[in-house]
């Protein structure tokens, strides 16, 4: 337990010291909020958001953005180098499994973009008055299972890439689709009904974010098969997961 | 007492025999080398020993455990160096020891293994930052942390400058001088002669030969080579008709003399009695690289 507390701590020491996923996966997302807040049309109540305003809508997709940025780019590629550059194998040589290494990997992830969705939300409510998720249980438990799904899928590519440049790669396409039906690079009212229905169920499932944060109690079918993405992908990435 | 022993070790790999029926013991307190070509099934013999592979039959033995079955126990008592290992780009030296340390459970001082190693000054210093050879000191470090009764290092300076070599030599002398025992894998001839006090040569996943350095050389033959630039004609048979003389061959101004015994005194004694001088006087010995290319055909060119 000492060396998990060890090796987690390093971890996160380590992705502090990594510019660019400290940047994109935790101060881009809040920092695209208080940019599109100051756009004046945006914080105007519409039919077309569902009488809410855009940055209300928009927020959801933000979290999307998060899981996605540290779940996919940022930790299939680490878990990914560690086992192209022997680090991993180093491991096994010590009495330390090198699976504590990959539960640390995942415990930072997790610890990043919880952090990372706190200050969206506090952005969202102390710079416009974004509400704070209006039905606190569902909206912790659609962000945890949507959570668990993306990296379900991250830990799958990263159990497979054979070096970090392919994880980047393969995660990339993953990243895309995800944003894509997340609705972060066009927002969901303008996607086709039957795509924006698709996103119901894509990981991690923005409309169960959107309905919580907005009060009502997200829907069963897409929580639970953020479970069920979660349990296939990870079992099946822990079975063909390779230590060297 | 053997601290590990390995008795007809097979290791196959997709048909190919990797290891094919490899036998040795290391005893306590030495440098015991394992000397062969690349290619040779040295790195999957010691993985064997480290644990990281099951052999196909054999057996493995670790201060009398099974590396496979008590693994636990044995990753506490073996530390290791890697081929082709590293550390992520941003640790820093004394985060990855104390990390490492945390491991096992009785490790040594951090910073006296930071000081022995001379990475004193480098103890805040990222590992992407470090030199190849101030890497590979930090690999030796990780390898010793755990206070490890054995150690094995693998291909430990290869890549590394002639100065940080030698540095490096004397690093792992001072190692076993501390009580540890050492398995070295090389493909240096100078670095298992300098080191080593036994050594098993492996070819082609057997083990060719077990002795010292010197008794390997010994086996390759006695024979010794004067080579010299006469000062003034001198009749070959005044060489040949010595009984310490195999053969004398001539290449331009100089003179080949081949033989056994005590050549050297016996061949300036008759340049002496002629009033000849040798000039350019050279004598070859028998080095390992001889002792190696008659064990196995090959030379070990890089």
């Amino acid at each position: 337990m000492r060396s998990f507390m060890k090796l987690t701590r390093i971890e996160g020491r380590l992705l502090l010291r990594d510019p660019t996923t400290l940047f994109i996966g935790l101060l881009l997302p809040a920092a695209l909020l208080v940019g599109l807040g100051a756009v004046p049309v945006l914080r105007e109540v519409s039919d077309e958001f569902g009488g809410v305003r855009f940055i209300d809508y928009y927020a959801p997709s933000l979290l999307v953005m998060v899981v996605s940025v540290i779940g996919l780019t940022s930790m299939p590629s680490i878990v990914a180098t560690y086992r192209e550059r022997g680090i991993l194998r180093r491991m096994r040589i010590t009495p330390m499994h090198p699976a504590a290494l990959l539960a640390a990997q995942l415990t930072v992830s997790l610890i990043a973009s919880l952090v990372s969705a706190l200050l969206i939300i506090a952005t969202g409510r102390l710079v416009y008055d974004v509400p704070l998720p209006e039905h606190p249980l569902g909206f912790t438990a659609a962000f945890l299972l949507g959570m668990a799904a993306v990296y379900s899928l991250g830990l799958l590519v990263a159990a497979v890439a054979p070096n970090g440049r392919a994880a980047t790669g393969m995660a990339m396409v993953l990243f895309m689709v995800v944003m894509f039906f997340g609705g972060v690079y066009l927002p969901r009212f303008m996607l086709p009904d039957a795509i924006a229905e698709i996103g119901d169920y894509v990981p991690p499932s923005v409309q169960t974010l959107l309905d919580s944060w907005n009060g009502t109690a997200p829907s069963a079918l897409p929580l639970v098969i953020m479970g069920a993405t979660t349990l296939v992908f990870g079992v099946l990435a822990a079975r063909v997961f390779k230590w060297e | 007492m053997a601290v590990i022993e390995v008795e007809d070790l097979v290791k196959q790999y997709k048909g190919h025999r990797a290891v094919n029926g490899v036998s040795f013991a290391v005893e306590e307190g030495e440098i015991f080398g394992i000397l062969g070509p690349n290619g040779a099934g040295k790195t999957t013999t010691v993985e064997c020993v480290e644990g990281l592979r099951a052999p196909d039959s054999g057996r493995v033995s670790v201060m009398g455990l099974d590396p496979r079955r008590d693994g636990g126990e044995v990753k506490q008592l073996l530390g290791a160096q890697l081929q082709e290992s590293s550390l992520p780009d941003k640790i820093r030296v004394r985060e990855a020891l104390d990390l490492y340390g945390s491991f096992y459970r009785s490790p040594v001082d951090p910073d006296r293994l930071i000081e022995l190693l001379g990475l004193g000054a480098k103890r805040n210093v990222a590992y992407s930052k470090l030199s190849g050879g101030q890497q590979q000191r930090l690999s030796i470090a990780l390898a010793l942390i755990g206070g490890p009764r054995v150690a094995v290092l693998d291909e430990l300076t290869t890549g590394l400058d002639p100065q940080a070599r030698r540095d490096t030599w004397e690093l792992i002398e001072e190692v076993r001088d501390s009580g540890v025992t050492i398995i070295l894998v090389t493909h240096f001839m100078d670095e298992a002669e300098r080191l080593c006090d036994r050594l098993a040569v492996i070819d082609t996943g057997r083990v060719v030969a077990l002795d010292t350095p010197a008794g390997l050389i010994a086996r390759a033959g006695e024979e010794q080579r004067v080579r010299f630039r006469p000062s003034a004609p001198l009749d070959e048979t005044l060489l040949t008709s010595l009984p310490e003389v195999l053969r004398v061959e001539r290449s331009g101004p100089q003179l080949l003399v081949t033989g056994r015994g005590n050549l050297l005194h016996a061949v300036t004694s008759v340049l002496a009695r002629h009033q000849i001088i040798a000039a350019e006087l050279r004598v070859d010995q028998t080095s390992l690289d001889d002792a190696f290319v008659a064990l196995t055909g090959k030379t070990l060119k890089n």
